[in-house]
């Protein structure tokens, strides 16, 4: 029996499945091995800064500076490692710390100012963009050695291609990401929080220490997201990322996840992940479309699946009005 | 002696079979186009006379619109080494990050072209050639012009820059300024970014007008026509003529440009040419049939254009873009 729950997530499988299937049927050399490898590895800053988006969607807060914190942590690790000659690992622990404490700022304010998640996420937003371009207007190229020995790394798959460090880097954030909204007390508590902040608080979860801690991570993820960034482009620039919160968003809910909080799943994520890369993928192939559907599509599928959770919803509630 | 003979016409057939087989699959019968977006008319012309230009040489175009992101023309990069094409033309749109996935061409030996733009790269054997203007060379014949224009009279000139952090916008910044540094009256007292748009180039239009009374400005370079075509809306809004009042000069060639030189509200623009990938392909058939290398450099070149020839030459683009 499948509980009426996980029905979006599956729907999302079988959207990506079929896709795929439809997508091979057109184009064969879309199943080979390099292709995979690369929609994986061109998708992992999207992935990981959905990973921590999960978490935010589902405590029913929206996190809005992703794409700005992201730049900023990009061009951080640029200036500090080309200007202030800093070991790129130090830069990438610094800008880490950095991220999560921004978010825990953040997270404080729209706790105990009760003021609302999307207002101040995107004052956060306009603050980190600016301060990247008070760093630097220009693109900084990074040539550390580090950066080519790591971007070496790559787990090579059969036929052609592999998993670069970026994309592992991507799978072991879903991999963590997931255990810690499914198996933990603090994914238990962003339920909670998502599904009645009142009831939460009044059955006792530390609702303030959720809310600081799912906005630290989201801006930590976006600052993870940045050096992965910095390792896949080795550059800092400004403009990095400028949008990409709204894919972020995107990608959760079409994993499942509903806006007002309460429901979600990380496998969800990875998929509404890939899906937006695969469409892209598919255009890229086709060579004559507009890249542009993609975001009609995205746009379509968003608005299937509000519909389909709506659906959800109101129709058990219907039928037990209907003996 | 029969059979050393024998064998060496297998291996001569062998050979010749291998190199027909070389010549047929390096023949660049589908190329991948990297193209940073659709931001300016100039950007839309350029990707229809690439579509033209493969059409009229038999050539599958493969265009991929990276939406100004850089993440975007990366994953389009990857696509079109997975497919296999003959080569591949990339327009960045930031000129560094590229020496990953440009490796990773270079590995599946396949030659790639840039157009346009230049990249910032250790290892230049990561692009066969590109093929761009010299963006500094159109400032200074946009800010020779202006010189030529003023002459020795005092003018305030105000300057819509594009997006910020491009070398496109600091090549065409230094190059004007170059031009104007010889005549110290001549100089550049407020400047902003427009960001290669009308609407920004009008609100910061707007904005250059109120903070410097109108009167206190003689000329306006932009740094593309689209941003001009918007403070001109705005001069014109202001109650202030262009083209008599305020001097103008930009770069770029759009036919819009053309048509508000033809009405006499605009100066002067310089030509950025958009046929980029014509001359990429001619440059890859050259490489393609004598292997011989290109240089790392196809100037394309930067005319400038004035308003008694405006009205042909918007006759003969309107349909272009």
């Amino acid at each position: 029996m499948i509980a009426s729950r996980n029905l979006p997530l599956l729907a999302t499988l079988l959207v990506f499945v079929v896709g795929y299937a439809l997508c091979v049927a057109q184009f064969p050399t879309m199943l080979s091995p390099r292709v995979l490898g690369d929609l994986l590895t061109d998708n992992a800053v999207l992935g990981v800064l959905a990973v921590g988006m999960a978490f935010v969607v589902i405590s029913g807060g929206i996190d809005l500076s992703v794409g700005a914190v992201m730049g900023l942590t990009t061009v951080f690790v640029a200036v500090a490692v080309t200007r202030l000659g800093l070991h790129p690992l130090v830069a990438f622990a610094l800008a880490l710390m950095l991220g999560a404490a921004f978010g825990a700022l953040v997270g404080a304010v729209i706790h105990y100012l009760q003021a609302p998640a999307f207002i101040v996420t995107l004052t956060a937003m306009f603050m980190a963009r600016g301060l990247s371009f008070l760093l630097t207007t220009q693109a900084v190229p990074i040539d550390h050695p580090l950066y080519a020995k790591l971007m070496s790394l790559s787990l090579q798959l059969p036929g052609g291609g592999g998993l670069g460090i970026v994309a592992l880097i991507m799978l072991l954030t879903f991999l963590a990401g997931g255990i810690l909204l499914h198996a933990t007390r603090f994914g238990a508590e962003v339920f909670a929080i998502g599904g009645d902040r009142r009831a939460a608080a009044l059955m006792g979860a530390p609702v303030a220490r959720a809310t600081v801690l799912t906005y630290a991570l989201s801006s930590f993820m976006a600052a993870l997201a940045g050096v992965v960034m910095s390792l896949y482009t080795r550059a800092g620039y400004p403009l990095t990322g400028v949008g990409v919160e709204l894919d972020a968003i995107a990608a959760v809910v079409i994993g499942g996840a509903l806006l007002s909080g309460g429901v979600g799943t990380m496998f969800g994520a990875l998929l509404g992940v890939l899906i937006q890369g695969l469409i892209l993928s598919y255009i890229n192939f086709d060579g004559t479309l507009s890249s542009w559907w993609t975001k009609i599509v995205i746009g379509a599928l968003l608005f299937a699946f509000i519909g389909l959770q709506k659906a959800l919803l109101t129709l058990p509630s219907l039928r037990s009005q209907t003996p | 002696m029969n059979r050393i003979w024998r064998h060496a016409a297998v291996a001569a057939l062998g050979l010749s079979l291998a190199a027909c087989g070389r010549a047929g699959t390096d023949r660049a019968t589908t190329v991948g186009f990297a193209q940073i977006g659709s931001e300016s008319g100039w950007r839309a012309a350029e990707t229809k006379l690439a579509i033209s230009a493969a059409q009229a040489r038999g050539i599958t175009l493969k265009v991929a619109d990276g939406q100004q992101r850089q993440e975007n023309q990366i994953k389009a990069i990857r696509s079109f080494i997975a497919q296999g094409v003959g080569a591949i033309f990339l327009a960045p749109v930031v000129s560094t990050g590229w020496d990953d996935v440009l490796a990773e061409a270079k590995a599946a030996k396949i030659p790639v072209v840039l157009l346009d733009r230049q990249i910032t790269t250790q290892d230049p054997s990561l692009f066969l050639t590109a093929v761009a203007a010299d963006n500094v060379h159109e400032g200074q014949v946009a800010g020779e012009w202006l010189v030529g224009k003023v002459g020795a009279k005092p003018c305030r000139v105000v300057e819509l820059q594009g997006t910020v952090g491009s070398t496109l916008v600091a090549d065409r910044k230094k190059g004007f300024d170059q031009a104007i540094a010889k005549t110290p009256d001549i100089k550049i007292v407020r400047t902003q970014s427009g960001e290669f748009t009308r609407a920004k180039g009008k609100e910061v239009m707007e904005g250059f007008i109120k903070a410097e009374n109108a009167a206190g400005i003689c000329a306006v370079y932009a740094h593309n026509d689209d941003m001009m075509i918007g403070a001109i809306q705005a001069m014109k809004a202001a109650g202030l003529k262009p083209g008599t009042e305020i001097l103008t000069v930009s770069i770029d060639g759009v036919p819009d440009i053309f048509k508000a030189m033809a009405d006499g509200e605009a100066n002067a623009t310089v030509e950025l040419a958009p046929d980029m990938a014509a001359r990429g392909f001619d440059v890859l058939a050259a490489y393609q049939k004598d292997g011989k290398a290109p240089p790392k450099f196809v100037q394309t070149p930067s005319k400038l254009y004035l308003p008694d020839t405006a009205a042909a030459e918007y006759a003969r683009r309107k349909d272009l873009y």
